[in-house]
C-alpha cells in the first residue's frame, strides 16, 4: 500500500519534471539546437548506443501530429564537486528519444549513456548521484582473499 | 558501529546506527551467515550440499533449509526461462546464486528480531538496508563500476529495501546463461532493487544471465527497479529507482 503510493508519487513527479523541462527548454531556448548529426536521417537513431536497448519495448507515448524531425539539444554545463556534467538530449518531434552524456565527472573513460526511456532529468540525477556520499557499495568489491576485508571496510566508509 | 567478518570467503559488514551496543545482535547475524555457508558450500566437503552431490543424501532426507533454497532456485529457473539455474551440467547442485542473498535476508531478520531498527548489511556486495543512517535520510548505496571498484555507476537512495549486483568484473565469476550453457552476454553489470535480499540477489543473477532483455523481465518478476550497464556502455534504467543527491548540486 505504502509502496504503491510512493510509486505513484514518483511517477507523477517524473512526468511533471519531464513536461516542465521540455516546456522550459522550448520557452527559454536553453541550449541552441545543434545541427542534426550526420546520417541521422539514414540511421535508426542519432544515438549510437540507442540500438542496444532495442529489445526493450518502446515507451508508449502520445501519438502527436507533430512532424517527425530529429533535434539534438545540448544541456547546460552543470558544475559538480567532481567536475562538469553535460548531457545532450535527442527529440523526435516533441518526443524525447535519447540522452547522451557529453561531459561527466567520471574518470571512467567508458562512455556511459542513458537508455532512451529515461528523461533528461533522470539522466542528470544519475550523473549527479555519482558524487553523492556513499554509505555502502553494491557489487563485489574484492579481487583476492588477502585484502578484501580492508577494501570492503574502506568502501563502506567512502 | 560497523562490524566486519569474513564469511563464505567473502567480506561482510553490518553497520548499525542505533544508539547503544548491538554487538550480540551482529554476532548472531554473522552466525546465521556462517551456518548457511556450512550447509550450502560446495567447497566444504562437510556441507549438506556436498553430501547431496556425492549421492549420500536422498531428496527425502534434505533439511528444511535445503528444500527452501532449492524451491526458491527452481522457481527462479522456471520464471527466467532457464537462464538462471541451480544445477550444473552434470546435475550436481550449485546453489550459490541463491544462498548468499537468502542467508543475508535471514541475517537481516535476525537483526530485526533483536530490536535493531537502523542498519545496513553488506554481504559481499549484496546490500540490505533498514531504517535510516541518520533520520530522515535514506541509505546511499553506491553501485560500483565494473571497471573500477572505487568508481560508482550511480548512487541509489534506498529505504527499507535490498540491492544486489551481478557483474562481469569479478575474476573467476562467470555467470552462465542456462539456456545456452555459455557465458552470459549483453550486460556488464546488473543491479536489482527489491523488497528483500533473496529476491534482489536471485533477480540480479537472472538479469545478468538473460542479458539485454533481463531488466524488463525482472521488473515483471518482483524487482522494484533495475540499473544495468550494457556491453556497449549504455546505462539502462527500468522501474522505480531513486538516485542519491550530491552535495551542493542544483537540481
Amino acid at each position: 500500500m505504502r509502496r504503491n503510493r510512493w510509486r505513484g508519487t514518483i511517477l507523477f513527479t517524473v512526468i511533471l519534471v519531464v513536461m516542465g523541462t521540455t516546456i522550459g527548454l522550448k520557452l527559454y531556448g536553453l541550449g541552441e539546437t545543434v545541427a542534426p548529426q550526420a546520417g541521422a536521417a539514414a540511421s535508426p537513431s542519432a544515438l549510437p548506443s540507442a540500438g542496444s536497448t532495442a529489445t526493450a519495448p518502446a515507451t508508449p507515448s502520445a501519438t502527436s501530429a507533430a512532424p517527425s524531425t530529429t533535434k539534438v539539444v545540448a544541456g547546460v554545463v552543470e558544475q559538480t564537486p567532481y567536475g562538469p556534467v553535460q548531457v545532450e538530449v535527442t527529440f523526435d518531434g516533441t518526443k524525447l528519444v535519447g540522452v547522451r552524456e557529453l561531459q561527466s565527472p567520471s574518470d571512467d573513460r567508458r562512455s556511459v549513456s542513458i537508455n532512451r526511456q529515461a528523461s533528461p532529468i533522470l539522466a542528470k540525477e544519475v550523473l549527479a548521484s555519482q558524487s553523492a556520499k556513499v554509505d555502502t557499495v553494491s557489487g563485489a568489491t574484492y579481487t583476492s582473499e588477502g585484502y578484501k576485508q580492508s577494501v570492503q571496510s574502506a568502501i563502506d566508509q567512502l | 558501529m560497523r562490524y566486519l567478518e569474513s564469511v563464505m570467503g567473502i567480506p561482510m559488514s553490518i553497520d548499525i546506527r542505533d544508539p547503544g551496543d548491538h554487538g550480540d545482535a551482529a554476532r548472531d547475524a554473522f552466525a546465521v551467515l556462517a551456518a548457511a555457508d556450512a550447509r550450502f558450500s560446495t567447497y566444504l566437503t562437510t556441507s549438506e550440499v556436498s553430501a547431496v552431490n556425492r549421492g549420500e543424501v536422498t531428496a527425502d532426507r534434505y533439511s528444511d533449509e535445503l528444500r527452501e533454497v532449492i524451491e526458491i532456485g527452481t522457481q527462479a529457473a522456471d520464471q527466467s526461462g532457464g537462464a538462471f539455474r541451480i544445477r550444473m551440467a552434470d546435475g550436481r547442485l550449485d546453489l550459490d546464486g541463491v544462498v548468499k542473498g537468502w542467508a543475508a535476508a535471514r541475517a537481516v531478520e535476525t537483526l530485526e528480531r533483536a530490536g535493531v531498527h537502523n542498519f545496513c548489511l553488506n554481504a559481499g556486495g549484496d546490500v540490505a538496508v533498514v531504517g535510516s543512517p541518520e533520520p530522515p535520510a535514506p541509505w546511499n548505496v553506491g553501485v560500483r563500476s565494473p571497471g573500477d571498484p572505487a568508481q560508482m555507476l550511480a548512487v541509489l537512495a534506498v529505504a527499507d529495501a535490498a540491492v544486489a549486483t551481478s557483474g562481469a568484473y569479478e575474476r573467476g565469476q562467470h555467470i552462465v546463461d542456462g539456456r545456452t550453457g555459455e557465458t552470459a552476454r549483453g550486460l556488464t553489470s546488473a543491479t536489482v532493487v527489491a523488497g528483500d535480499l533473496t529476491t534482489a540477489d536471485v533477480l540480479a543473477t537472472a538479469v545478468f544471465a538473460r542479458g539485454l532483455d533481463g531488466p524488463d523481465w525482472a521488473r515483471a518478476h518482483g524487482a522494484r527497479g533495475v540499473l544495468a550497464l550494457t556491453d556497449d556502455g549504455t546505462l539502462v534504467i527500468v522501474g522505480d529507482l531513486t538516485f542519491a543527491c550530491p552535495p551542493k548540486l542544483p537540481l
